[in-house]
């Protein structure tokens, strides 16, 4: 047994006990060292003055965030914090990655420990309204769903009366589990376990029957068993879970930063531009909207406070949404359905007009 | 001998000394430096909580206990009390807290048993024996507790499962989703003989009591058993007759995915006890092992030398005497192992701190959360101190 799941359960233990504290003493310093905290205009000037975004990610969720064999971050939320960063600094690279647990993550934005929430997060009304938060759009149209192991027989949910089933806490899964469980009258055992791998490995060991996440998650821990095939997710899906990032209350201008650079992605894939080709379209395309987005005209870069160039340079940096998406959630069986663009049947990703 | 000197040294008080308000004198020295650290405590303390409300302000953040009136809509898998999804958070809290005590309370009782029995074997002349307890404490003692912990819940999700679970006698299963044993059908008897049973202990102790004040007027030893039996065994069972003899027992059977009916101790808990027990038994030892070597062997030979039998000289004498340096250490490891319970966040045990860490997640009041774990566990803390210290005044030796 390594090292590593002590060190991780003991920050997720810590997680709670730290934001407390840090509420309780940060802030209390000087204005001038008070920077990153909440309510302060600054937080983009401070992010520039620092020289890297810090980005609160997931602590390990295959096509999501999780480091390669490398050690270098990678997945679908990572490229939101690269993006990011490719806008300010012209440098996908200027970003420290923060691995957080569901419960850790809320209190390291409060307290300033992170500039930014990129971390699977369902936007709720109690979220949005309590933590002092602010949910910038939905990167990620998701819902929430069960895998069971395929020789159970199992077909629909509904089959899971008398199951144990696998939870984190600290979720809106968890909430959506109880009601579910109560609107369709089944009886259910929870087995509830903070880390993400000590849970998946008690459902893969057999201590529960079904295990219930949102629908991306189930696919990425699929993929990540050693044999995918033996793990059934079941065609039920019991909740919207409209995930996105998160910046802290307050700091409008930072927000839409974080909120313009989501839709960038989205409208360069509607305008069809990519890694490949954004040098020349910058160069070459006539079209005004493209002009304006590319930098050309307009002075769009500027009302957000970053260069004029900044879509050229996040997407050299990442791709646009669709190219993101095929690189990191296809490979593990995600299909784009509702993330598909609008223009297309059942798809909901809609960027606003640039202009 | 009575007191009757006419010495004045010995009824006069001492004369009283002026204060002066000047640094030279000790007392106003003092005064000023009780004032002054009170004041910076204090002071800091505003600080703090000022602080904390300014910037719950400005970040929005919403305060208060109010919370704990609203449904949780948390799913706990066990509890002692009712309980379900609707339940308000303070309901879910006080499952919490039950549960964090079922786990310590037991593991005390357990640990305190395996402790003394280490701690008694690694002293023992069995070389074997003695070489064991010690590799036992050793190893238990160098390895990190989460680490065991995590040993132990893995080591039982290598348990069957429910369809292939082990069954050594009718009635018991063993898997990975815990064990079930057959439980009476609980009848309102079966609570009367409880009574009963408890109310013989006490007898019972009143018995013991009578009995060595008549020992100590007559000399006489006189046998406590009869009594014992009478009101520990005799008393529910008549209770239990009287009240009908319901013996309806509640058979665990596989329904569908998992057994329904008897009593369950799941993998979670049953893995958290085991850890917490061994780990602490470990320390234990060797506190138990200290005290019975502080006792020095004159006073073993010279209870031997008056005569008295092994067990009344480790009891009579060598025993009151251990106690005194065991018990101010063992209060520690009670309390390290009501704390160290909070652990059962790791393998999914739904104490206190889990519980209140997911109201924390969902209400975002995470400094309330906080406070009512700090509470829980200080409460919990001081009653075992309280008691133990209670019991290490009754048990010190009375200076004569």
């Amino acid at each position: 047994m390594s090292m590593q799941p002590l060190r991780r359960v003991m920050s997720g233990l810590k997680g709670g006990l730290l934001g407390a504290l840090a509420v309780t003493v940060v802030g209390a310093l000087p204005a001038a060292a008070q920077a990153p905290a909440a309510g302060s205009a600054a937080t983009l000037d401070a992010i520039k003055a620092r020289g890297t975004l810090v980005c609160g990610v997931n602590t390990g969720l295959a096509g999501f965030a999780q480091p390669n064999s490398q050690g270098v971050w990678q997945g679908f939320d990572v490229e939101y914090c690269r993006a990011i960063a490719a806008a300010i600094f012209n440098d996908p690279n200027k970003v420290r990655y923060v691995p957080t647990t569901a419960q850790s993550r809320f209190t390291a934005l409060q307290s300033g420990e992170i500039d930014l929430l990129a971390r699977n997060t369902t936007w709720t009304l109690s979220r949005d309204t309590s933590l002092g938060l602010d949910f910038t759009g939905v990167n990620f149209f998701d819902g929430q769903g069960f895998m069971v192991k395929t020789s159970t027989g199992v077909k629909t949910a509904k089959e899971l009366n008398g199951a144990t089933i696998c939870v984190q806490p600290g979720t809106t899964t968890e909430q959506n589990l109880t009601d579910w469980a109560r609107a369709n009258n089944v009886q259910f055992t929870p087995v509830v376990i903070e880390r993400l791998e000590e849970l998946v490995g008690a459902y893969a060991a057999g201590r529960c029957d079904a295990y219930t996440t949102d629908v991306s998650g189930l696919a990425a821990t699929r993929s990540s068993q050693p044999n995918p095939a033996e793990h059934t997710i079941l065609p039920d899906v019991i909740s919207k879970e409209p995930l996105g990032p998160l910046v802290r209350h307050g700091d409008q201008r930072y927000a839409d930063l974080v909120r313009w650079v989501h839709y960038a992605l989205v409208a360069s894939e509607e305008l069809g531009i990519t890694q490949a080709n954004v040098a020349q379209m910058a160069a070459n395309d006539t079209r005004p909207e493209v002009q304006r987005m590319l930098g050309k005209n307009g002075g769009l870069g500027q009302m957000l406070g970053v260069s004029n160039e900044w879509v050229v340079n996040v997407i050299k940096a990442t791709g646009n949404y669709g190219e993101i998406f095929a690189r990191h959630l296809q490979p593990i069986g995600i299909q784009r359905g509702p993330n598909a663009l609008w223009t297309t049947p059942g798809g909901q990703q809609y960027a606003m007009p640039f202009r | 001998m009575s007191q009757t000197s006419t010495d004045p040294r010995h009824f006069r008080a001492p004369p009283k000394r002026q204060l002066r308000l000047s640094w030279a004198d000790e007392r106003v020295r003092a005064i000023v430096w009780q004032v002054v650290i009170v004041g910076i405590v204090a002071g800091v303390i505003w600080w703090l909580v000022r602080n904390t409300q300014h910037n719950l302000e400005v970040r929005r953040i919403a305060t208060g206990f109010g919370f704990l009136q609203r449904e949780a809509g948390l799913p706990i898998g066990e509890h002692l009390i009712e309980y379900t999804p609707a339940s308000t958070y303070f309901r879910a809290l006080s499952v919490g807290v039950l549960n964090t005590l079922k786990v310590a309370l037991i593991g005390i009782v357990l640990a305190t048993i395996l402790g003394t029995l280490v701690g008694i074997a690694r002293l023992s002349k069995n070389w074997l024996l003695a070489k064991i307890a010690a590799v036992y404490v050793e190893v238990i003692r160098d390895i990190p507790l989460l680490l065991q912990l995590l040993f132990w819940y893995t080591m039982l999700q290598g348990l069957p499962a429910p369809r292939q679970a082990m069954n050594p006698v009718t009635g018991v299963f063993l898997s990975n989703r815990g064990l079930r044993l057959p439980f009476l059908d609980w009848q309102v008897a079966h609570s009367w003989a409880l009574l009963a049973f408890v109310a013989g202990l006490f007898g019972t102790w009143l018995t013991a009591r009578a009995l060595r004040r008549k020992q100590m007027a007559d000399g006489k030893p006189r046998p406590l058993w009869p009594a014992a039996l009478g009101l520990i065994i005799g008393l529910p069972l008549v209770v239990w007759l009287a009240g009908g003899a319901p013996t309806a027992v509640d058979w665990p059977a596989l329904r569908g995915f998992n057994f329904q009916g008897g009593f369950t101790i799941s993998p979670e808990y049953f893995a958290l006890l085991i850890g917490l027990t061994t780990y602490t038994a470990g320390f234990i030892a060797e506190i138990v092992r200290a005290g019975i070597l502080s006792v020095s062997q004159g006073q073993w030979e010279a209870a031997q030398a008056l005569g008295l039998r092994p067990g009344v000289v480790l009891r009579q004498v060598v025993l009151p005497q251990a106690l005194r340096v065991i018990v101010p250490p063992m209060t520690s490891q009670y309390l390290n192992l009501t704390k160290n319970s909070s652990l059962a966040v790791a393998i999914g045990y739904q104490d206190i701190v889990s519980i209140a860490n997911t109201t924390l997640n969902q209400t975002g009041q995470a400094i309330e959360g906080i406070a009512i774990i700090m509470a829980v566990y200080l409460t919990i803390s001081l009653s075992i101190s309280f008691s133990m210290n209670w019991y290490n005044n009754r048990i010190a030796l009375v200076e004569r």
